[in-house]
Parts: structure tokens; sequence; C-alpha cells
């Protein structure tokens, strides 16, 4: 019972799996920003772990605080296309976004 | 049952479950909001593994800013209160099973290394307790007011190793050398009757303070693209 670092890996292995299958099945836009964010958090998570149990130290936490960052650079950025998408479509359908004249 | 491991239960699987109702919700909506539960219980397991700073960044940066842009941009694109685009059964049917096989294989590889330090060979996992202090508590600074992390975070962003450098005491060590050795030109091989330097005088470790210097503007960039691609403009279509 005792939180040993292959139940936080577990549970970092459940974030990415459900981040990739978020990323591949949804077909709003706002979806796949959503299953891109879970992948980052398992990343993060095996982070802080490697930090705790093993000699990395405070690289681990480090490198999560840059994950951080450049998630939310991601999050900006991909809401802006976004937002372009749904003014030329007047929808966030990802499947209507299959042509590459503007 | 310590109070530790309740939590570390109940918020992995309040992580596990919003990450779950994540991947299967149709409604954007209700994946936004379990979204909030994954990432605010991904931040106590933080908390829970001793890094305060980085448990409450998560929580005012992604919860607090990332995910608050997310449902601006649901706010944005939706159509109806209640916007489903829905994908088809066999397409759901087939990815949660490719889904199941993945973590399957993902979960099996995790918990088959076993968990031993390679210098001694005890269980890591034994030898750090959860909920315990680590070693950066005994670092001289004061946990209670600072956290355990915070100083050394700031410090490794500022190109100072305060959890490897200072511990070793080699800056005292590396100026009490200069200052005593003689002056001599072209004296860099080791003369007779010289001890050699002791073998924890390793060169100090270098700290992040180009990485965060490039984050810094890399994100000032982003922003000011994202304004730029985001701003309002005439639609072409109608």
């Amino acid at each position: 019972m005792e939180p040993t670092p292959d139940k936080f890996l577990f549970i970092s292995a459940v974030l990415f799996v459900c981040g990739v299958v978020c990323m591949t099945t949804k077909r709003n836009g706002i979806g796949i920003l959503m299953g891109v964010e879970l992948v980052l958090n398992a990343a993060n998570l095996n982070f802080i772990t490697f930090s705790r149990f093993t000699p990395l130290g405070l690289d681990g936490q480090v490198f999560s605080l840059f994950v951080i960052v450049l998630a939310a650079a991601e999050a900006a950025v991909a809401l802006a296309i976004a937002l372009n998408f749904y003014n030329n479509h007047l929808t966030i359908d990802v499947d209507r976004g299959d042509e590459l004249h503007g | 049952m310590t109070a530790e491991i309740i939590l570390f239960w109940l918020f992995a699987f309040l992580t596990c479950a919003g990450a779950i109702l994540v991947a299967v919700s149709q409604n954007v909506v209700r994946m936004a909001f379990s979204l909030v539960l994954t990432l605010g219980s991904t931040a106590v397991l933080f908390l829970l593994l001793g890094a305060d700073f980085v448990g409450a960044t998560q929580l005012l940066v992604y919860v607090g800013g990332t995910l608050v842009l997310l449902v601006f941009g649901v706010m944005l694109t939706a159509t109806g209160p209640f916007t489903r685009i829905k994908s088809s059964p066999a397409d759901a049917i087939l990815s949660g099973l490719i889904g199941v096989v993945f973590l399957f294989i993902v979960a099996s590889t995790v918990t088959a290394v076993p968990w031993v330090d390679s210098e001694d060979g005890n269980d890591i996992s034994q030898k750090i307790k959860i909920g315990t202090h680590t070693k950066s508590a005994e670092g001289g600074f004061n946990p209670a007011q600072q956290g355990n992390t915070t100083r050394p975070l700031g410090l490794s962003f500022l190109s100072l190793r305060a959890d490897r450098d200072l511990k070793l005491g080699l800056p005292s060590e590396l100026s009490a050398e200069s200052n005593t050795a003689p002056v001599v030109p072209g004296a860099s091989v080791v003369m007779p009757g010289v001890t050699p330097p002791p073998k924890s005088s390793v060169p100090p470790s270098t700290g992040y303070l180009l990485p965060f210097e490039i984050v810094s503007v890399h994100l000032l960039v982003v922003l000011v693209g994202a304004a730029y691609l985001a701003r309002t403009k005439r639609r072409a279509t109608t």
C-alpha cells in the first residue's frame, strides 16, 4: 500500500495513454489540445517521481517547470490557430481542415 | 494507514478517473471540467512527492492559466451551448481497444523494473518514504516558511546549485586553494610534495541560467505571435 515509484509511474502511464487516445479520437480541435495537456502532465509526473526517488535530484523539478512553461506557450499558439480555423471554416471539426488553399 | 497513504490513493484515483473521463467524454465542456480535476489532483501528487514549488506552479499556471485559456477557446468556438462533434462508434471502439493494449504494454514494462539503487543495491522505494523530508530539507534553509525546494530552484535558475555544490563545500575549498597556491607561471602539473586535490572537488555543477533565459524569450515571442494570429479580421468567406 506504500506509494512506491511504480505506482506513480502507473498513474503517469494512465495519463499518457488517455492523452494519446484523446488526441487520436477527438474531432474537436480543443479536445486535441486537452489530450496534449494530458501527455505533458504524464511527462511531468515522471520527472517529479524520478526527482524524488532517484539521485536525479532537483534537475527533474527544473525540467518539469520548463515543461509547464512550454505547455502554456503551446496552448496559446494552438488556441490562436484554432480561432483562425473557426473564423475560416465556421466549425472546429478538424476533419474539415483537409484543404490547403486559404 | 497514515494520512499520506490515504491522500495518495484518493488523488491517484481522481487523477486516473479524470483522465479517463477526458478521453471518453464527447462533450467539450465536460472534458474541460475533467481536465481541471486531473490537473489539480496531479498537483496534489506533486506536493506528496515533495515538490512543493512545482505543485504550486501547476495549480497557478496550469489550472489557473492554461485551462482557463482552453475554456475560453471552447466558449469562442462553440456554435451551441453544448457542442458535440461525435466520432463514429467503430472508431471509438477501435481506439479504446488500442488504448487498453497500449496501457497494458506500458504498465507491464513499468512494473517489471526492479527499483534498486545501483550503488548499494537497496530498494529505493524503501529508502525514501513518502511524506518524509528530502535531503534538501537539511540544507540549513527555513522549510517552514519557504518550503523545501523554492530556494534551491531559484538558485539553480541563477546557475548556482545549492543542492550539490554548497553541500560539498566547493566554493570555500576552491577559494582556499587559490589563496594558498604559490603563483608560479605554468604550474599546472602536479609538483612532488603537493597533495593532489581531493576526490570530491569535481567542477561545480552547471545551473539553468541559459535555458531559463531562452524559455523566457520564447514565451514572450510566442505570446506576441499568438496575439498576432488571433487578432480580429474580416472573414474572407462571407
